[in-house]
């Protein structure tokens, strides 16, 4: 579903915000419900015609991002192009999120070991287009070569593994997801060991101009289009009999195994077609970097990628996008401006008892995986259906008390 | 062959097993009775070596203590307050982040599992250092019994023998940890508070039904698995020396595949699998190659919970496919 419409639907949906916001949510609704007539027609335009409005949602975004830069005061923290190869970076992440969201929203798998196949795809890369390897495969196919690279080795992974129970799965994937960086790491005649392959090529195409480091527009622009394809097509199977399969073996594997649902090729499905996305992320981002080494995958990136898909809420393809972007920017801009602002407002220390704060001197940098965790954990606790829920998951994650209210939503929907 | 490096190794890998198997019960005891992998767990092992250095610099510790019944006392201060601080550290972990979810669907408490050990090394990242840290030793690193094998010769096969150190420090980490989980055992086995564990292990609502308070008993699993950890935290200090905000994660993953190995919710199987996992490690490295044992260690998590996911001791199978 497109974007705009989703996030009215949410404001005139949700009742925890209403609750929570007393009579500012009330106004909110109102306002939902006034613009019903609007919204409601856009929702089931997107819901039909789903491939379209992504990819237009994705075009309008794609578009107005590089003039949302230039307005004040974000224009004060970067040359626009230091944010367009910034939005490049985090459309890494994104794919990385929307990935992953399968495996662990749609078919509720906990993949702990995700960034193996983010090395394994950039390091396919690394081997087709390098004077590393003596090879020099254009970018393009290795697009495809890398996705078919990974998925394989989530095929190789998930047919022993994928028989195992949840939280037995979830150790084999931490396992796996360390051994790869080592085996990276040690076969030094095929990876160069330590110090990574360099000087891979970059990608050219004659529209776009060039690809180099200092013009990330080129880089931008075909994130945007890897992750429209990408999404259209995950929508597309999220509503296919795979993608009912999915949430059937999520919601309770043993109902959906005696309903004639293959679980093993269903799960093995979600795990290579996660680990294909993957794959995708580590050609392109290998490409950008133009390095590849294997200190860039250890398991801080699996948690990381984890972290935004909870927060964006597992199971819904565009929230997690969003999320995944929302926390790539407050961690790479967010935290950085923390601390330009409290260095220039000159707040004089604060003193609790024996604990004195200053902000000034706090890099909030610093403390990006204290915020990770306490925002897991809260999610959790809080609204483990994320801050984008998708409306089945958040039926599924509430207890039995309000399952009755989530279940006329879901009759509503 | 030398007949003294490999009994030098192997002393070696029961040290190191000592401690695995510290942090490995903790594992498996939590696994037993809430079923949830706790992966904030290797994470309260490294607070805990924290914990040791913050107490020594604070008594202004500074190196070697020499007298005896001074090294004795301030051993005994150290693994008391470790454990007692790890262990209401994991009660409190186990309040706020896993018992609201005990109802909540599985992927829940792990992931909530995971943002704890974020936040728990993050704090001390930020408190102590990026980088790694020296713990005083409070016992001599280099003192120990030395012991000469036999030289002898089968053929023309040499086997000699170098002379192999017990260091003092390998000694009663190793008797400890022994010491640890013996106690650990009886209490376990033969206490009330033990049958409520177990009780609650093998079904929680009819352990409830029979009185059992099933809060306190989970609490009381987490304040001792924790408080394990923790004398595994102090273990490594004495041990290494050193210590880094990161250990927690390798070194709890390493623990885990050994109760894994051993047999998950198996008190005998995590310290057996321990003792494992310590000698493929040393001697994959003795043999030359240490750079992928790592990767050997979790390459045997995976085959076995592939083959024998009941590990080798391993009793029930849970109901639950």
């Amino acid at each position: 579903m497109n974007v705009l419409p989703r996030l009215l639907l949410v404001w005139r949906s949700d009742s925890y915000l209403r609750q929570a916001l007393g009579p500012v949510g009330a106004g909110f609704s109102t306002l939902g419900n006034r613009l019903a007539p609007v919204v409601v027609p856009m929702g089931k335009f997107s819901s039909r015609h789903q491939s379209t409005s992504v990819v237009v949602g994705m075009a309008i975004v794609t578009a107005l991002l590089p003039f949302i830069v230039l307005i004040w005061p974000i224009s004060g923290f970067g040359t626009q192009n230091d944010f367009i190869d910034g939005f490049a970076q985090a459309g890494v992440w994104v794919l990385l999120a929307v990935g992953l969201n399968v495996v662990v929203g749609l078919a509720g798998l906990l993949d702990l070991g995700y960034a193996a196949f983010f090395a394994i795809g950039a390091y396919t890369y690394a081997y087709g287009a390098s004077p590393f390897s003596h090879n020099a495969v254009p970018f393009w196919p290795m697009l495809l070569v890398g996705a078919a690279a990974a998925a394989t080795f989530g095929l190789l992974l998930g047919a022993p593994t994928l028989r195992l129970r949840g939280d037995y799965l979830a150790i084999v994937t931490l396992g796996f997801g360390e051994i790869v960086p080592v085996v990276f790491l040690n076969s030094d005649k095929y990876t160069n060991g330590t110090n990574g392959i360099t000087a891979l090529y970059q990608p050219s195409l004659p529209i776009c101009g060039d690809f180099g480091f200092g013009n990330p527009m080129p880089y931008y622009i075909a994130v945007a289009v890897i992750i429209a394809i990408a999404m259209a097509l995950l929508y597309r199977l999220q509503d296919s009999r795979l993608g009912r399969a999915w949430m059937a073996v999520r919601e309770d594997e043993l109902a959906a195994a005696s309903m004639g649902i293959n679980t093993v090729t269903t799960k093995l499905l979600a795990f290579a077609i996660g680990a294909s996305t993957s794959g995708l992320a580590g050609v392109y981002l290998s490409s950008k970097l133009a390095i590849v080494s294997p200190s860039q995958f250890g398991f801080t990136v699996s948690f990381t990628v984890l972290a935004m898909v909870v927060l964006g809420g597992m199971g819904n393809i565009w929230g997690v996008a969003a999320g995944a972007f929302v926390v790539y920017e407050i961690q790479s801009q967010g935290l950085k401006q923390l601390n330009n602002f409290f260095q220039g407002a000159g707040i004089p220390p604060i003193h609790l008892g024996f604990i004195n704060i200053d902000l000034t001197t706090i890099n909030f940098l610093d403390y990006q995986y204290l915020l990770y965790g306490l925002a897991l954990v809260g999610m959790m606790l809080l609204r483990p259906e994320g801050l984008f829920p998708s409306r089945r998951r958040r039926a599924e994650l509430h207890d039995v008390d309000d399952s009755a209210a989530a279940n006329q939503e879901l009759v509503e929907a | 062959m030398d007949a003294g490096i490999l009994t030098q190794q192997a002393f070696n890998a029961l040290t190191i097993g000592a401690m695995y198997a510290l942090i490995a019960l903790g594992y498996t005891m939590v696994y037993g009775i809430i079923e949830l992998i706790n992966f904030a767990h290797g994470d309260v092992f490294m607070v805990g070596s924290f914990v040791t250095l913050w107490l020594l610099s604070t008594l202004g510790v500074q190196g070697t203590i020499n007298d005896p019944p001074t090294l004795v006392a301030m051993l005994v201060v150290m693994f008391a307050f470790a454990m007692t601080v790890m262990g209401l550290v994991g009660v409190v972990i186990e309040r706020f982040a896993y018992r609201p979810l005990r109802n909540a669907p599985r992927l829940a408490p792990l992931i909530t599992a995971i943002g704890v050990s974020f936040i728990l090394q993050n704090i001390i990242q930020v408190t102590f250092s990026n980088s790694p840290v020296n713990v005083p030793r409070v016992i001599e690193a280099q003192a120990g019994a030395t012991l000469q094998l036999p030289q002898f010769a089968v053929g023309s096969f040499q086997v000699t023998a170098s002379p192999v150190t017990f260091s003092y420090t390998h000694i009663f980490i190793v008797v400890l940890a022994l010491a640890l989980m013996v106690a650990l055992q009886l209490f376990v086995g033969r206490t009330r508070l033990g049958r409520a564990m177990r009780s609650t292990a093998i079904d929680r609502e009819a352990a409830q039904l029979m009185g059992v308070d099933i809060n306190t008993t989970i609490a009381l699993t987490f304040f001792i698995g924790s408080a394990l950890a923790g004398a595994a935290g102090v273990a490594w200090a004495l041990n290494y020396g050193t210590t880094k905000f990161d250990i927690g994660f390798q070194t709890g993953l390493k623990s885990f595949t050994a109760a894994v190995l051993g047999g998950i919710g198996n008190t005998t199987g995590a310290a057996l699998g321990s003792f494992l996992i310590a000698f493929v490690e040393v001697f994959s490295s003795q043999l030359g190659y240490s750079r992928w044992s790592e990767a050997v260690v979790f390459a045997i998590l995976i085959i076995v919970l592939v083959f024998r996911p009941t590990g080798l001791l391993g009793q029930r199978l849970t109901e639950r496919g």
